[in-house]
């Protein structure tokens, strides 16, 4: 049962992931990518990591898609031209990654066994916020303060000068 | 029974390999930012899958911080693409070749 | 196994018509109540004080010609509105709407009466969930290929970004009491201590303030401001896509009242009554309805009473002004849970 839930999980969250990447028209990419998302928070919740699953709803789909759907329309992206330079190096570079992560996978499956996963501890949410703010203290200071920066960097970046 | 780690691994190496095809080949900014944003989830599914498979939540603790920091990334980002269009009325990143503007 | 299965569609019944009778309710109230505040009479033509007067208008828009504009982005046209409403219905899942304490339906405990009881993660599936709305309005917005849907799009995204964050604030005051993300955890908290919108009353103010412009209602409904924008973001639709939006804004009011009684105001709890089983939960949820109704109303007091904000002024009023206050409520919620005052 699980399975097939993960298996059709994971063709959605690929197919949709192709789409986010190749298709011409700006909005459909990150509507695209929101299905994509989606599909990596159902793997959470797959995994037991409910509040993942609930973050990443909450800060992707929630927040960082609509932004860049905010800025889709405010620049009126146009679709981008089919004609270009062409880019054979990347070309190369991306089909060689892809065939590297493929061929990776198939290995990856033939050679390890698949080791039973040991059951992740209770009380996920509490047990996170202990980690967050005991070992992971001075970590998560300094996200804090990247954000802080992060947001008074973009002021600056966007600012009109008067 | 349950997934094995393994399935979750090879999803996000194709999901990551989608996504850095995506940033090498596309000319549109947006579209850029959009395939680091899908590596970085790509890196963030194989957190959350090794956290389950030793049993410890150091793996979540991770993606949490990682969500901090693409949601930071994005802001920037965002924010030099809006400058760069206001400059020359493009974001096709080929265009960007002046380095002083 | 079946019991549960039987249990579970009993409930989505329950909130799936609760929600479908809410609407054309709260159309009537919204009618009569304007017509009230501004010493009118309103539609008394249609049944008794015009009470059917909202069914006649669901006929009217059943029937009326369904209008797709020639260049409008087919695809997103038609799904902007089916994410509207199918987000406004999923979040209600998670709201325990009655007390359910030694009650059994078919051999399944009703324990905190909502459709998913064990997700322990509730507040965040509700908060995840509901800034999905947002991509209706955009869509729609966007899609339509029109100035005035666009200019209503985007302010809406805006809007609904910088409120979503003092709203967060305000409610992580609350959990932080708690010490729990389950809803049903939150409504026993305040029946054993105190609603919580007498200690934490300045994140109540922020976070009602917030559910105001996450609802796009007056006085922040600038995604819609027909003085300026016609309609805003739902100029180009008509017949029954129209109504899909007119709903999902109703029935996101009636879920964002649900959120306030059950986050602030004991939610289906009444200090003084402990009825248990079935008594218990009849007079549990007709609290809950009662309470709900309340905000219902407030509400649609606020629309006739308040003139709308200009664009400017409500993200000077999101990012300066509430978002202080919530910060300030998550201190004082801090320093009052160390000193054991809470």
């Amino acid at each position: 049962m699980e399975l097939i839930v993960f298996y059709a999980t994971a063709a959605i969250a690929l197919v949709s992931a192709l789409v986010a990447v190749s298709h011409r028209n700006p909005i459909v990419n990150v509507l695209a990518l929101v299905v994509t998302f989606f599909c990596v928070a159902v793997c959470y919740a797959l995994l037991g990591a409910s509040f993942l699953a609930a973050a990443q709803i909450l800060v992707y789909a929630g927040a960082i898609l609509v932004l860049f759907l905010f800025v889709v329309m405010l620049l009126n992206a146009p679709e981008e031209q089919a004609a270009g330079e062409p880019r054979p190096v990347q070309g190369v570079a991306g089909f060689a990654l892809t065939a590297v992560a493929a061929i990776g996978g198939v290995l990856l499956l033939a050679a390890v066994p698949s080791a039973e996963p040991a059951s992740p501890p209770d009380g996920h949410v509490v047990a996170l916020g202990r980690l967050l703010v005991g070992p992971y203290l001075f970590a998560f200071e300094l996200i804090s303060v990247l954000l802080l920066a992060a947001l008074v960097g973009a002021l600056v970046l966007v600012k009109r000068k008067h | 029974m349950a997934i094995p780690t393994t399935h979750f691994v090879i999803l996000a190496a194709l999901l990551f390999a989608v996504g850095s095809g995506g940033v090498l080949l596309r000319r549109s900014g947006i579209s850029i930012l959009l395939g680091v944003e899908l590596m970085l989830n790509a890196a963030n599914l194989t957190f959350a899958a090794f956290a389950r498979q030793h049993g410890q939540l150091d793996g979540q603790v991770f993606v949490f911080f990682v969500m901090a920091v693409a949601a930071a990334e994005v802001a920037v980002g965002l924010a030099l693409l809006v400058a760069i269009y206001r400059k020359q009325q493009s974001i096709d990143v080929d265009r960007l070749n002046i380095m002083r503007w | 196994m079946w019991g549960e299965v039987a249990v579970t569609a009993l409930k989505l019944l329950v909130v799936a018509v609760g929600m479908l009778t809410a609407v054309p309710v709260m159309v009537w109230v919204e009618r009569r109540g304007a017509a009230f505040i501004q010493d009118r009479i309103g539609p008394n033509r249609v049944g008794p004080l015009g009470l059917f007067q909202p069914i006649i208008d669901a006929v009217k828009l059943f029937f009326k010609e369904d209008v797709t504009p020639a260049a409008v982005n087919r695809g997103l046209y038609f799904l902007a509105p089916m994410i509207a409403i199918g987000v406004a219905l999923v979040t209600w899942i998670v709201i325990p709407f009655g007390a359910g304490h030694d009650v059994t339906l078919f051999g399944v405990p009703l324990d905190g009466v909502m459709v998913a009881p064990d997700l322990n993660v509730g507040v965040l599936y509700l908060l995840a969930l509901s800034s999905l709305g947002v991509y209706g309005i955009v869509l729609a917005g966007w899609s339509s290929n029109n100035k005035y849907s666009l200019l209503g799009g985007l302010r809406s995204s805006a809007q609904l970004i910088s409120y979503e964050l003092s709203m967060t604030v305000a409610v992580l005051g609350v959990l932080m009491a708690t010490g729990s993300l389950h809803l049903g955890d939150v409504v026993s908290y305040q029946q054993q201590h105190v609603w919580n919108a007498v200690p934490q009353f300045v994140g109540f103010v922020v976070f009602i303030t917030a559910a105001f412009a996450e609802t796009n209602r007056l006085p922040f409904d600038l995604a819609e401001a027909e003085t300026e924008l016609v309609a805003g973001y739902h100029v180009e639709y008509s017949s029954m896509k129209f109504a899909a939006f007119f709903m999902s804004e109703y029935i996101n009011m009636v879920t964002a009242s649900a959120l306030i009684v059950t986050l602030f105001f004991g939610g289906w709890s009444l200090p003084g009554v402990n009825l248990t089983g079935w008594p218990g939960l009849l007079v549990s949820v007709a609290v809950f309805v009662a309470k709900v109704s309340f905000f219902l109303w407030l509400f649609v007091w606020v629309r006739w009473s308040l003139p709308r904000f200009r664009y400017d002024q409500l993200m000077t009023l999101g990012w300066k002004g509430l978002l202080p206050l919530a910060t300030l409520n998550l201190i004082w919620v801090a320093v009052a849970m160390t000193m054991g005052w809470l």
